[in-house]
């Protein structure tokens, strides 16, 4: 794969609570060969909060990070979080699609947005440009034996119209990544059900459940952790873990890894680089087993 | 073993009943799920629906316009309410809401706790037979609701809230601000406490807003948009 | 010329918004209208004959009404101008119904529109010929394409009419899809014991020729007179010599054949014979996973065949039957539900189709009538059953209802209860829908007798639980709640669709198809079985989804409609064919290669290449005289004079 470079969005949370993401979304593009640029100055997209107040200022919200991005000269802008590349996809598609709504978007932003670039997922990319194959090859420390499953939340690859990657109800771009890496993934028929998305604060309770089955279907199918590509997801099953355990009598202790984290790691990248300590439930039991099973083999 | 697990109490200690924090309890008592006209006191739950003249035909024509979906396309099949994670927390299944938009019935659907409870997972728009964007005409229906003061799930519409006004003040999401003016609009202290710990030690919650250069950018779309509207 | 013109009522549907009495009056100026009139139903008794004796008494050699759509009564018309004595092509229609009163409500526009419409109509019939029909011979066999239900009524009704039989099926028995069903609703009578005597009857009967394992490759000529190309496919084993006594089926070791009369549930074989009743009883291998045609090795089959009836050496064949006419009855095929990733998109063996599930239903079928699931053999107890799987479903592209499926799922239902008594069945519905002769009654009695409990409401999701069971989620509409059913076995009761290459087959019969490609009937009510080509018919489940006993109906409908187009001594050809002006063609051989229906050929004039029209293929359809560089083609009622004048009598402002 030739070096490519992209406009990069990281998004809030990558700051913040999913910042072990971030700087492994960083680490395994600069181990790969894809360069990411940041948006100068980029603000946050509006998330859910924005457009479920209004999708005129939602969109602007994000049309200012794609006005920001179209200077940057780059042929498509990636994002590591499903929910702002959500935002971005629909505030551009739906501009692209109509004028109307393009002029009403363009009168709540200082500089009008003329061209609106393409947006797609790190993993979109990693997937589509990397691949698979030449991603095992460069594969340092195989994630042998250990068992995952891949959970992809609800926006990644939905709705299909809009999102345009991978199906709908069966991805399975991480699951050949993971494999890619050694791994073992197993069957897991939840992967774009809903954890609950940004209930947890206002309406714990329904977190408590729907990343509850999760995690319970995760733990009968005796996976030793779940990937993730989303912060919130990520949150609700890792953070919040202590939570749906004590909310649903249960005791599961699965580690939540965002899918960088295990392909920095087999590509043999330094611990320090993907934020394996930011991990709430502690990663280091089933990333030991890796070893063990290595030294069997 | 999900039957088993339904509605489980959400507050942490058990110290403080939900009554005791939150001063609009009353109004935000839980309807039984099943009542089908949200809010409405239980007595009156049979009531005829009066088919000649409650429609709202400006509230349909409203919805229709700004979601761009076409309602008559429903054909009731369930597949939304089927595919809704959020199911057993709505007062009104999403094939409801969808039946009630068909019948024009405005200040039902406004007024229920579905409408905030949808977290736009788009799992009933990916399922739907009909090609409609059943979660676009839902996030549709929280705009209503907003703009005609319907608030059933307060707490939502407070973190929602909060969750702009940090944007607005300093370009992206400061989380910790954030949680603190969500704890200030709805005086629930306790909220997410036991969290802080698990954080805190491991840097991921910084202390200080990181405000971008384009902050004023930032406010000057929320002031355009409340100027003009959309 | 004497021109009379009529113009119609309709009752009110043109009187409403039409001043018809106006429009004669305006007629009378038109040129050598020698009298017009307006009448309430033209095409009544006393309307006709009231054209006849205006006919007598103004002698009028020509007549217009101004009426409905020609496709609805140009043929009464000149039946009736035939009765007066005049040539039947003496007779033009104006409609001013379609395209006048039911299209504008403004009477006076109305008015001075239908006033135009019967002046192009004059114009038109000043220009016409007294057009006279040729007779030709008919050849009495007909062709049936499919075997399946349809086919074999249409097939026996012909030959026992006397009727000469041509059957060509595609797959190596015939039987079609009702042969793969354990029983049949409302009455629950085994599939089998009612098709297998008919089935026989194909095979035995004097009259009828069957060719199984072979497909029509091409169709000419015309009604009375087409010739049929039909392909032998290759089956590798000589069936005259075959007894289909099974043994090479027994000992073939290439096993990983899908078994389609099995729909790929049973083990299959490379060379086969699809089940104890086959018609013919022969067998055949599947090139595909024969291990002596991929390899070169193995030849089990050969050495064992106790009547050397193994041809590896086999070859497609093309043969050529001559018939008068042709019964399309080709059925349908089932939607690919796979599409259906939030089912399992076929990654679940728990997981199959309805026609699947007939099949384990089935004593003939892979677990010998025993309802075993396919992951573990397990007897399933809790059975459930989705519905509108690919119908009623415009995400998949599919908006049409399927029709039986409704049907066929309450009899499985039911059968269920009758082999896992302590079994239960869940049916996930939208709509029942029941209206045949006993068919409410039957879904009912699944419910109060059978115990099935119907769920209405589309299922979101079928997931594995990780315990050997599948989750079924859905909604049920009824209580407003979204349900889960844990599930031994899930049966999808799969759509309808067009069966495989049926757009191929209606261009090579040269008839239409729909979108989805059903083949088109004449007439939605009045033609159900007639298609716009002159001796082609329709029976069964190609012209739409149809269960067993509308698809028999449609099988003897087309029938009748054979024996009575045979009936005639002579056919008459339509005389509004192409006909070259020979001293302007050129030769240039455009018309012969624009022809959609070969109906021109080259031939020599004074050692000049020059068109020439075969009437009784020529359709009419005027492509060759638009392409004609020297207008030297010309249809007749249709001539380049006739419609410009058409053209000028619209255009005079």
């Amino acid at each position: 794969m030739t070096k490519h470079t992209y406009s990069y969005y990281p998004g809030c949370s990558g700051q913040g609570t999913s910042m072990e993401y971030e700087r492994s979304t960083r680490a395994v593009c600069e181990a790969v060969g894809i360069n990411l640029d940041e948006i100068p100055d980029w603000s946050c997209c509006g998330s859910t909060p924005a457009h479920t107040v209004d999708h005129t200022l939602s969109a602007a919200l994000s049309g200012r990070n794609l006005g920001l991005a179209a200077k940057q000269g780059h042929d498509c802008v990636l994002t590591p979080c499903p929910s702002c590349l959500t935002n971005l996809k629909t505030a551009g598609k739906h501009m692209a699609e109509s004028e109307t709504f393009k002029e009403k978007v363009n009168r709540l932003l200082d500089e009008p947005l003329e061209t609106i670039p393409d947006t797609k997922s790190v993993l979109q990319v990693l997937f589509e440009d990397l691949g698979p194959d030449a991603l095992a090859k460069k594969v340092a420390r195989p994630l042998k034996g250990l068992k995952v499953v891949t959970y992809y939340g609800c926006i990644l690859t939905r709705p299909p119209g809009l999102m345009d990657f991978d199906s709908e109800e069966n991805p399975i771009s991480m699951d050949k990544l993971m494999q890619a890496a050694g791994a073992e993934v197993l069957q897991f028929p939840l992967k774009t059900e809903c954890c609950g998305a940004s209930h947890g604060v206002a309406r714990r309770d329904l977190v408590m459940r729907l990343s509850g089955k999760l995690l319970d279907m995760a733990d009968s199918l005796g996976a030793d952790a779940v990937v993730t590509a989303c912060p919130l997801c990520q949150m609700n099953l890792d953070l919040r873990q202590g939570q749906v355990n004590s909310a649903n009598n249960a005791s599961y202790r699965l580690p939540i890894f965002y899918y960088t984290q295990l392909l920095g790691w087999a590509l043999g990248l330094p611990d320090a680089s993907l934020g394996l300590d930011k991990l709430c439930v502690d990663p280091r039991p089933a990333l030991q087993s890796i070893s063990a099973n290595k030294e069997v083999a | 073993m999900y039957q088993e697990l339904q509605r489980a109490p959400h507050t942490p200690s058990g110290l403080f009943t939900r009554a005791q924090n939150i001063p609009f309890a009353a109004s935000r008592q839980q309807t039984p799920n099943r009542l089908p006209y949200a809010g409405m006191p239980s007595g009156d739950v049979m009531q005829v629906v009066n088919l000649t003249n409650s429609p709202d035909k400006t509230f349909m024509d409203r919805v229709m316009e700004e979601s761009g979906q076409t309602i008559s396309l429903c054909y009731q099949c369930g597949n939304c309410t089927a595919s809704c994670p959020y199911t057993f927390g709505f007062d009104i299944p999403v094939s409801q809401v969808m039946r009630l938009l068909q019948t024009g019935q405005k200040e039902t659907v406004l007024s229920s706790s579905s409408i905030w409870l949808c977290a736009s997972c788009t799992s009933c728009t990916t399922r739907c037979p009909n090609n409609i964007d059943v979660a676009k005409v839902m996030d549709v229906l929280r705009h209503e609701a907003r703009r005609e003061g319907f608030v059933k799930e307060r707490r939502v519409k407070a973190f929602f809230d909060s969750f702009l006004d940090s944007v607005r003040s300093h370009g992206r999401v400061f989380e910790m601000g954030l949680m603190v003016d969500y704890i200030r609009k709805t005086g629930r202290f306790w909220t997410d406490m036991e969290l802080g710990p698990k954080m805190l030690p491991k840097g991921k919650l910084a202390f200080k807003p990181h405000n971008i250069q384009g902050r004023d950018a930032i406010a000057r779309i929320f002031e355009r948009f409340e100027k003009e509207g959309s | 010329m004497r021109i009379g013109v009529f113009i119609c009522h309709c009752g009110s549907n043109i009187e409403g918004t039409v001043d018809t009495a106006e429009v004669s009056r305006i007629a009378r100026d038109y040129p050598e209208v020698a009298f017009a009139t307006d009448t309430m139903y033209a095409c009544s008794e006393p309307g006709q004959d009231g054209i006849i004796e205006a006919i007598g008494e103004h002698k009028l050699d020509g007549v217009v009404v101004a009426s409905c759509t020609p496709r609805m009564h140009e043929a009464t018309f000149r039946n009736t101008l035939e009765r007066a004595g005049l040539n039947p092509y003496m007779f033009e229609m104006a409609n001013i119904r379609e395209h006048v009163s039911w299209i504008g409500k403004d009477r006076e526009a109305n008015t001075n529109k239908a006033a135009d419409l019967v002046r192009m109509a004059v114009e038109k019939l000043r220009r016409n010929q007294p057009l006279i029909a040729k007779e030709f011979d008919i050849n009495r066999r007909v062709l049936v394409i499919g075997g399946g239900v349809a086919g074999i009524q249409a097939a026996l009704d012909c030959a026992d009419a006397g009727l000469e039989v041509v059957m060509v099926e595609r797959e190596s028995t015939i039987g079609g899809k009702m042969a793969k069903l354990d029983k049949t609703f409302p009455t629950v009578d085994c599939s089998s014991c009612i098709l297998g005597p008919r089935m026989v009857e194909i095979a035995q009967h004097p009259n009828i020729t069957l060719y199984a394992c072979s497909e029509v490759d091409g169709v000419s000529g015309y009604v009375g007179n087409f010739s049929v190309k039909i392909k032998k496919k290759a089956r590798y084993v000589d069936w005259d010599k075959c007894t289909g006594c099974g043994e090479c089926v027994e000992k073939c070791p290439s096993r990983k054949a899908p078994n389609t009369f099995d729909e790929k549930i049973g083990p299959g074989r490379a060379i086969n014979i699809p089940f104890p009743q086959a018609i013919p009883k022969k067998a055949t291998i599947n090139a595909e996973y024969c291990i002596k045609l991929t390899k070169g090795k193995c030849g089990t089959c050969e050495k064992i065949c106790p009547s050397n009836a193994i041809d590896f050496q086999q070859q497609d064949e093309i043969i050529t039957e001559e018939v008068g006419a042709v019964v399309a009855a080709t059925g349908y095929d089932l939607f690919d539900w796979t599409v259906y990733e939030e089912y399992g998109g076929g990654r679940y063996p728990d997981v199959i189709t309805s026609l699947q599930y007939e099949r384990l239903l089935s004593a003939s079928g892979p677990t010998g009538g025993h309802v075993k699931r396919p992951s573990d053999g397990k007897e399933p107890k809790n059975v459930v059953f989705i519905q509108c799987v690919g119908s009623r479903d415009k995400s998949v592209g599919r908006p049409y209802c399927s029709g039986f499926c409704c049907m066929y799922t309450a009899k499985q239902a039911i059968l269920t209860k009758d082999h896992i008594p302590d079994s239960t069945s869940y049916v996930f519905y939208m709509d029942i829908r029941a209206p045949g002769k006993l068919y409410d009654e039957f879904t009912r009695r699944a419910m109060e007798e059978y115990g099935a409990q119907y769920i209405r409401g589309r299922v979101a999701m079928v997931y594995p639980d990780g315990k050997g069971n599948m989750i079924v989620r859905g909604a049920d509409t009824l209580m407003g709640r979204q349900v889960e059913v844990q599930a031994d076995l899930v049966v999808l009761a799969v759509g309808v669709e067009s069966a495989k290459n049926s757009p191929q087959l209606a261009e090579k019969l040269r008839i239409s198809y729909d979108s989805y490609g059903f083949f088109m009937e004449g007439h939605p009510k009045l033609k159900p079985c007639e298609t716009n080509t002159a001796g082609v018919y329709l029976a069964g489940a190609c012209q739409g989804p149809k269960d067993i006993p509308a698809s028999v109906a449609q099988g003897s409908a087309a029938a009748s409609k054979v024996i009575g187009l045979f009936s005639k001594e002579k056919l008459k050809s339509d005389p509004q064919t192409a006909n070259v002006d020979i001293k302007r063609c050129i030769g240039c051989g455009k018309c012969v290669l624009t022809c959609p229906f070969g109906a021109i050929k080259e031939v020599d004039f004074r050692g000049q290449p020059k068109a020439e029209v075969i009437e009784t293929v020529c359709q009419g359809c005027g492509i060759c005289s638009s392409t004609c560089p020297q207008g030297a083609i010309q249809l007749r009622h249709f001539t380049d004079n006739q419609i410009l004048a058409e053209v000028e009598a619209i255009c005079r402002f």
